[in-house]
């Protein structure tokens, strides 16, 4: 298994541990938030586990929570969910 | 100190029995055992709805709405008061038949409402799946946050004098006072049951059940809805019958997101939510909205509704009990009925004019003794 995957965020490729979240790849990735809140506000994984929604991106074109997503080769995200 | 007035829970009817009753000029104290609005008030979608399937229904439903049109300048920005109206949908002709004759019973009540062939329905609202015979639309109709309408109207109460104390339970009621649970007694003249699915734990002998329902709500996405939409088919399920029912019914939230009922059940008594009535109350709306298959369900809850026998709410005096009055048992449509039930509970109490014929609410028509107190 690679050390590394690649995934694209907003169309920019990064690399990224594999095996790890979604969310926590945008956080190794250097993106702070996973989505915006209706007054821009940007908002991020609080749980970690599920339960508070606030991870959720687009995960090649379906809405899905981050933190309970793996990441996998090629997989495209978008933080507009 | 004896209260002219105490009322027990704080959900909206409660707040707005003591917002009405503060702002006559009375003593009034407000008892709510949790937080302000947190039970059947906050698990409630906030429609505000003529209902029209009985003329007692029909007479406190108009008034009521009537009533929140003109709070509504006054209400703050987040009770999010918005005049969606709602839109009646119709499957077949049989059902735009008697769409047909709803619009008479609304006009009868002064509610206008107009009939929507399918190519209007279509324009109103493009995202309902093709092939329906069309719908009633009642634009005076709204929509409210019901926890935020609810702790407005308290701080109003507040405003005019009154105390409104969280977090005190009461234990019991006695004759002319109120025993808490931390062993305090309130005296009171008049002592307001106010507090929906617990009144028999105050009071044995009033028949209130909980009726459970679950309600779910979508993340932001489309598609755009733009009217409260409900199946003229919902009536049937709130007031067919005990078993297990699922009615369509969507709000379109100014987020974006769409909120999904209804479901009505008497055999479940937890609060959980169960997965196989969600699957229904999902399958259902996608009926009449084929694109929420692409929506994500943020979240889902239940509410209790209290329900009586007859399926109207107990408004006035409880017989049983000289100086107590009810005023719960509104089943699905408190947050709607709020005001009418506060100005008619008052208007009983301080012996004003009725704003409408008080008796179809009348407790006496359950209490033990509810012949005598029909004849006197």
């Amino acid at each position: 298994m690679p050390a590394e995957v690649r995934i694209r965020v907003d169309g920019v490729v990064v690399s990224v541990p594999a095996g790890c979240s979604v969310a926590a790849a945008l956080c190794h990735a250097g993106r702070g938030a996973t989505r915006q809140a209706l007054d821009g506000a940007p908002r991020a994984a609080c749980c970690g586990m599920g339960v508070c929604f606030e991870c959720r991106v687009r995960i090649d074109g379906i809405e899905r929570l981050g933190c309970l997503t793996r990441v996998a080769e090629g997989m495209e995200i978008g933080c507009d969910a | 100190m004896t209260h002219d007035a105490i009322i027990v829970g704080g959900g909206i009817v409660g707040c707005a029995i003591a917002e009405r009753l503060a702002r006559a000029g009375l003593a009034v104290c407000l008892l709510e055992r949790d937080v302000l609005g947190g039970a059947a008030t906050a698990a409630s979608m906030g429609h505000l709805v003529v209902l029209d399937d009985d003329t007692a229904e029909l007479s406190l439903s108009a008034y009521s709405c009537a009533r929140w049109r003109e709070l509504a300048p006054q209400l703050p920005a987040t009770a999010e008061y918005r005049r969606t109206g709602t839109l009646w949908i119709a499957r077949d002709a049989a059902e735009m038949d008697e769409a047909a004759r709803k619009r008479e019973r609304l006009a009868s009540a002064g509610v206008d409402g107009e009939l929507v062939s399918p190519a209007q329905l279509a324009l109103l609202e493009p995202a309902l799946a093709p092939g329906l015979a069309g719908g009633l639309r009642v634009v005076a109709d709204a929509v409210v946050y019901p926890p935020v309408a609810a702790a407005w109207l308290a701080r109003r109460a507040v405003a005019a004098g009154a105390q409104v104390r969280c977090g005190v339970e009461v234990r019991a009621i006695g004759d002319g006072d109120v025993l808490l649970a931390d062993g305090g007694r309130l005296r009171a003249r008049h002592v307001i049951v106010a507090n929906g699915c617990a009144v028999p734990e105050l009071l044995a002998g009033v028949p209130v059940r909980k009726r459970k329902g679950h309600l779910l709500i979508t993340t932001r996405a489309q598609p755009a809805v733009n009217h409260q939409l409900v199946e003229l088919g919902y009536m049937q399920s709130a007031h067919g019958g005990d078993g297990e029912s699922v009615a369509f019914n969507v709000q379109p939230r100014p987020t974006g997101q769409l909120l999904l009922g209804s479901t009505r059940q008497f055999d479940d008594l937890g609060c959980g939510v169960a997965p196989r009535l969600l699957r229904r109350l999902v399958a259902r709306a996608q009926e009449f909205l084929p694109a929420l298959e692409r929506m994500t369900a943020l979240r889902a809850w239940t509410g209790f509704r209290p329900t009586t026998p007859d399926h109207r709410p107990l408004i006035g005096a409880w017989p049983a009990r000289p100086g107590v009055w009810l005023a719960c048992g509104h089943e699905g449509l408190g947050v709607t009925t709020a005001l009418g039930t506060a100005d008619l509970l008052a208007a009983q109490l301080l012996d004003l004019p009725l704003p409408f014929d008080a008796r179809p609410y009348a407790p006496a028509r359950f209490a033990p003794d509810a012949e005598l107190a029909h004849a006197g």
